[in-house]
């Protein structure tokens, strides 16, 4: 049993459904990838681990307890951060208000955590009285992350972290992914680069028509003759 | 000597009455913007907020002037601004239960929750005119002035005087303290950042664990206190029409919209910007250019750009060209 798991989920916006029993978990200190064509469900079956939309059949296990019923906001109080793919910032405040924001449901002294964001992404610490939207596009996503991370989440869900970045701040992104992982966090990504993606995950999921297509480790995954042909173009 | 009574006169028909003018709108044109930051609409029963908060501190007023309470030389009015408060918060709140709460739920289009706020204005008007009646009220008692014109006539030599009400001061340095209290709380404490942080990016605020109707009911009190303070300190200085909060309506949403809709630092450089204009605008300025021009060159006429009766069109002019120019306004707000 995996220690988030999002198991046989279908559903979708209301409409027809998106996801057809498809299957998402992440361990501990491990990074899974959601990989696939586009229009395969990968950003849904992020939502719907998150409880973004409801599924119908299907269920989600944190450390085996069952929160399928739980709304987003109570997902993030029982140890989920989710950092959204777009509009993921607050961009009329300060970095250092957005850390803030991010810690909003803490009762207790949040400087600790902010001291390890600063550590961990630190021209964060350079620019913390700087607009957020005033930043590059690879530090706004640095804000976003640090954000989710202000509430000590147990796993870090992130939708396309390096949508939109250059191939080196990509590099730089990833690093800091496997940084977060190694503080023993368990992280779930939906990304487009898809080969870059997989070079760094323990473990990758292919998706294809919102079902499980291929899944293995990101290594075989790679190496795997059908799912280089298929999706990562040779 | 004809320089410095030209500019005592700018001081007394222009300056003063404009600073304290700007102060009433800036007050006004902040519960707008708060509004329009957070629930995303254009609250158009804030005039009538305005104008239900400063009935409730008259009619409190009266109750302490019959028992004899008096702050003088302050007017009671600033006394009786707890209880005009205390029942414009009850109002917004029971209003926002009763009826935007409804279309919140519905996720209805900003124009609804607009047309909703017109309704609510007329009831809100009614509602005023029905207690205390249509016509003028002059509730302000206590020293009229801090200085006289005669007095500074006295003191200075100079043939033109500057008359500072008592009104005009405590309006300037109520909205000090007002403002700087509004911008501690927005910027300083936990509560505040969450509501910028809920007007800047909504969906982002509820994954915080920023709780949606927590902020609803901070900023209808912060706006329910904003609005009769406003208010009351309007009617302190003219007095209290039941009518003019609603033409009070365009200069604040002028100056809202001119400062940048949504941006508090905006609505208050949007007050005074309307309320110089307009001042500015509508004065005769015949015998200030007397002091300073040649006494061949004394104008006729009485050197006035517009008519008092037409101040109220400055504000639309300038509402108007800043929607054409720059719709965010001067500090990008939200566009509208």
């Amino acid at each position: 049993m995996s220690f988030l798991i999002g198991q046989n989920m279908t559903g979708g916006y209301g409409g027809a459904d998106i996801l057809h029993g498809c299957t998402i978990g992440v361990e501990k200190g491990e990074i899974a990838v959601i990989v696939g064509p586009n229009g395969a469900g990968k950003s849904t079956a992020m939502k719907a681990v998150f409880g973004m939309l409801s599924i119908h059949k299907g269920e989600v296990l944190l450390e085996g307890e069952d929160i399928t019923h739980l709304s987003p906001q109570d997902r993030v109080k029982a140890g989920m951060g989710f950092v959204p793919q777009t509009s993921n910032i607050f961009t009329s405040m300060s970095v250092e208000e957005n850390l803030e924001m991010g810690a909003f449901i803490r009762k207790d002294d949040i400087s600790e955590t902010l001291n390890q964001v600063f550590d961990l992404f630190p021209i964060l610490k350079e620019k913390r009285r700087q607009p957020a939207g005033q930043l590059s596009g690879g530090q706004r996503q640095q804000v976003a992350v640090g954000r989710a991370l202000m509430t000590q989440p147990k796993v870090l869900m992130l939708d396309e972290p390096t949508a939109g970045v250059s191939p080196i701040v990509m590099d730089e992104l990833f690093d800091r992914i496997i940084d977060v992982a190694k503080s023993g966090i368990a992280i779930l990504m939906v990304e487009q680069n898809a080969k870059q993606a997989l070079n760094i995950a323990d473990k990758g999921y292919v998706l294809v028509q919102g079902a499980n297509r291929y899944t293995d480790t990101g290594q075989a995954l790679l190496e795997d003759p059908d799912v280089r042909r298929a999706f990562l173009g040779g | 000597m004809d320089f410095l009574n030209s500019i005592t006169l700018l001081g007394n028909f222009i300056i003063v009455p404009g600073l304290v003018y700007g102060s009433q709108l800036a007050l006004g044109a902040l519960g707008v913007t708060l509004i329009y930051g957070i629930l995303r609409f254009s609250n158009f029963a804030h005039g009538e907020t305005m104008a239900v908060g400063s009935m409730v501190t008259i009619l409190a007023t009266w109750g302490l002037q019959s028992l004899g309470v008096s702050i003088s030389p302050l007017p009671t009015a600033l006394l009786a601004l707890p209880i005009g408060i205390i029942a414009a918060i009850l109002l917004c709140l029971t209003t926002d239960k009763i009826v935007y709460r409804f279309y919140r739920r519905q996720r209805a289009a900003p124009v609804t929750l607009l047309i909703a706020s017109l309704g609510v204005m007329f009831f809100y008007s009614g509602l005023t005119r029905f207690v205390v009646g249509p016509g003028d009220i002059n509730f302000f008692d206590g020293t009229r002035f801090i200085i006289r014109a005669r007095e500074f006539k006295q003191m200075t030599g100079l043939d033109e005087g500057l008359a500072i009400k008592t009104t005009h001061g405590i309006t300037i340095i109520i909205t000090l303290i007002i403002v700087a209290a509004l911008f501690y709380f927005l910027n300083r404490t936990k509560t505040g950042k969450s509501m910028r942080a809920y007007s800047d990016n909504r969906d982002l605020a509820l994954l915080s664990g920023i709780n949606p109707d927590r902020v609803v009911l901070i900023v209808w009190i912060i706006t329910a206190i904003l609005a009769t303070i406003a208010g009351t300190l309007y009617g302190l200085d003219k007095s209290f029409k039941p009518f003019t909060f609603l033409q009070l309506l365009l200069p604040i949403f002028a100056a809202a919209i001119v400062g940048g809709i949504g941006n508090p630092l905006g609505a208050i450089t949007g007050g005074f910007v309307i309320a110089f204009s307009e001042i500015s605008i509508t004065y005769a300025y015949r015998k200030f250019l007397t002091y300073n021009l040649p006494e061949s060159w004394e104008p006729d006429g009485l050197v006035q750009l517009l008519s008092t009766d037409y101040k109220f069109a400055v504000s639309f002019v300038i509402l108007v060209v800043v929607l054409l120019v720059r719709p965010t306004g001067i500090f990008r707000g939200q566009s509208v």
